[in-house]
């Protein structure tokens, strides 16, 4: 049961730093980026491939991780981040595809569907599976607040303000004299390495992967952590993620225990909760648990604009 | 021997570009009324295909009956879904809306799922062999389906060039605040877009699916080729969605000719960025950008 809610709380922190991610580019800049598990899988497959074929140590593996997500960031939104939001949306998502495509076929490179196994963790041969559970969490816990500072240091910093202001009004910071396309580039590279953090830590603790891990559902489901913890608030983040694997987790119990349900209704059945909770939250309660400016400072901005 | 490759290609690339066009135009409508990338049409494609097969293989009605079935059924999913998921959150950006619109896709892909199962179902149709002329080899439902898109096609141009309803769709796609000005009801307007949007993305997925099998995931599949149709042609252009349909088609089946054919999405996903880079507004978009 311990080893359970380990095992539970590191997925909470694996995906609170995905969510993280998708919050300095969504969150802060307001980019579409829908391609979360392309940039997840290329960081998972770069760290089990480095660190498995050439034997670079984790460490330099999740460093490496972080560099070709953020590289891939940048290839993939520099030619439509000039464009309109919808289109990008519509380039990440068909990367993810594309990403899932090659990790099922490129088989000399990836072992194709049946995926890469063994993939090391942090001293896994010298600890009990116990054991290493509490590792891995602290590892985890580790990597979190390092995210964390990161992102809480681009958000109040003024560079966070200059993103905040591209989503809130791109055309107004472009006419203060801002290159909104290079910082639109920067949140994505940002953004993309982070959730090339987040696969690389799902690696190394599952020590398996396959392209099936990797579908464009994660990227709903993170959306939908990210939506009920609060846009644009990184420690809303934290919070959704807890909220989502509640949900995962608590709706697996409970539609297993309704007679006569078979194992592809009860996906189904999970799938449709995640689907139909993002509606419900974006309609009901679209600034999340924690907004992210506290109301009070809201109603006192709207209270001193007409004055201006 | 490789030049009858190359025709053989070219008519399947023509054959599929014109099944990919019904969804286009149906992502393209809603894009010019509504002002945002439905990625719904992915899920009515799929729900168009179950209405059909219900129709014809649970109820034995004739194809063409199943057609209407497929039509309708996704087009009235597509009006009561918008309303009831999408519309309320218009207000927040085309963005969001967007993105609720992929949540909408997983709703109603995991209902049929739960309905129907994984398992991939054949429509009731006779099997036929197919026609060879002088080498080239054509199946008589790839015919009738080319003829259904064909005639279909044409009822749109049709509908939005002399009815007034559609005028009036083209009047709230061009300026909405003066088409209500003129007292055209933007409401009713944005509905019938979705009514027309979703239906022909159903048909078009039933008729992907009489060429391939109905399973949960047919809307899903063809989703980035209906993108690049659209994106091709450029957003929100009824006529760029027929080219660009074509365009895609025959770029896919003759990609096949050199590329592992498990790579067909990679080239849609190649012309998007291609496209993007060199011609954003595709070729007929006057308001791409």
């Amino acid at each position: 049961m311990v080893n359970y809610l380990i095992a539970m709380l590191v997925t909470v922190g694996i995906y609170a730093v995905l969510a993280l991610g998708l919050n300095v580019t969504w969150g802060m800049a307001g980019i579409a980026n829908l391609g979360l598990a392309g940039f997840m899988a290329v960081g998972a497959y770069t760290t089990a491939l480095v660190t498995k074929t050439f034997g670079f140590s984790i460490a330099a593996g999740m460093c490496l991780a972080v560099f070709a997500s953020a590289a891939l960031g940048i290839l993939v939104s520099v030619g439509t981040l000039r464009l309109r939001g919808d289109y990008l949306a519509i380039v990440t998502l068909g990367f993810a595809e594309i990403v899932r495509l090659i990790a099922s076929n490129e088989t000399w490179l990836t072992n194709g569907t049946d995926g890469i196994a063994g993939i090391s963790g942090p001293w896994r041969g010298q600890l009990s599976p116990v054991q290493f559970n509490w590792v891995y969490l602290g590892v985890t816990a580790a990597l979190l607040a390092v995210s964390l500072l990161v992102c809480q240091l681009l958000a109040r910093a003024p560079y966070g303000r200059v993103l905040r202001a591209i989503r809130d009004d791109e055309t107004l910071v472009s006419v203060a004299g801002k290159s909104t396309f290079r910082f639109k580039l920067q949140a994505m590279a940002i953004g993309a390495g982070i959730m090339g953090l987040g696969g690389a830590m799902y690696a190394h603790y599952i020590s398996y992967i396959s392209p099936d891990v990797f579908r464009s559902l994660i990227s709903l489901y993170i959306f939908l952590a990210l939506t009920v913890g609060g846009t644009g608030n990184n420690y809303g983040a934290l919070f959704g993620s807890l909220v989502l694997i509640a949900l995962l987790e608590g709706s697996r119990f409970v539609f297993a225990t309704v007679p006569a349900i078979n194992a592809v209704q009860l996906a189904a059945a999970r799938e449709m909760l995640i689907g139909l909770g993002l509606l419900l939250v974006l309609r009901f309660a679209p600034e999340g648990l924690i907004p992210e400016r506290p109301k009070i400072f809201t109603r006192a901005a709207t209270d001193i604009t007409p004055r201006n | 021997m490789a030049g009858l490759e190359i025709v053989q290609s070219l008519i399947n690339g023509v054959v599929y570009g014109t099944l990919l066009t019904l969804p286009a135009m149906g992502l393209t409508i809603i894009y010019a009324v509504l002002r945002f990338p439905s990625f719904a049409v992915a899920a009515h494609a799929t729900v168009g295909a179950f209405a059909g097969y219900v129709a014809n293989a649970v109820f034995g009605m004739p194809l063409l009956l199943a057609f209407a079935a497929g039509f309708l059924v996704s087009g009235l999913v597509g009006v009561l879904s918008d309303e009831a998921a999408l519309k309320p959150l218009r207000g927040r950006g085309p963005l969001t809306v967007a993105i609720a619109s992929i949540a909408l896709t997983i709703v109603l892909e995991n209902v049929l799922r739960f309905a129907f199962g994984n398992e991939l179902r054949g429509y009731d149709v006779p099997l036929q062999r197919d026609w060879m002329i002088s080498g080239i080899r054509i199946g008589p439902q790839q015919v009738v389906n080319l003829v259904v898109s064909v005639v279909l096609m044409l009822a749109i141009f049709a509908f939005f060039k002399f009815t007034r309803a559609g005028k009036a769709m083209r009047a709230v796609a061009d300026n909405p605040m003066l088409a209500s000005i003129r007292g055209v009801d933007p409401n009713m307007v944005r509905r019938f877009a979705n009514f027309f949007g979703m239906a022909l993305a159903g048909l078009g997925g039933m008729l992907i699916a009489l060429d391939t099998s109905v399973n949960p995931l047919v809307g899903f599949r063809i989703m980035l080729p209906i993108f690049a149709a659209a994106i091709v042609g450029g957003m929100g252009s009824v006529p760029g969605a027929v080219v660009g349909g074509l365009t895609i088609g025959i770029a896919e089946q003759m990609s096949l000719l050199v590329i592992p054919p498990i790579y067909r999405t990679a080239v849609s996903f190649g012309v998007i960025m291609i496209v993007l880079t060199i011609r954003p507004a595709g070729f007929f978009g006057e308001r791409g950008n």
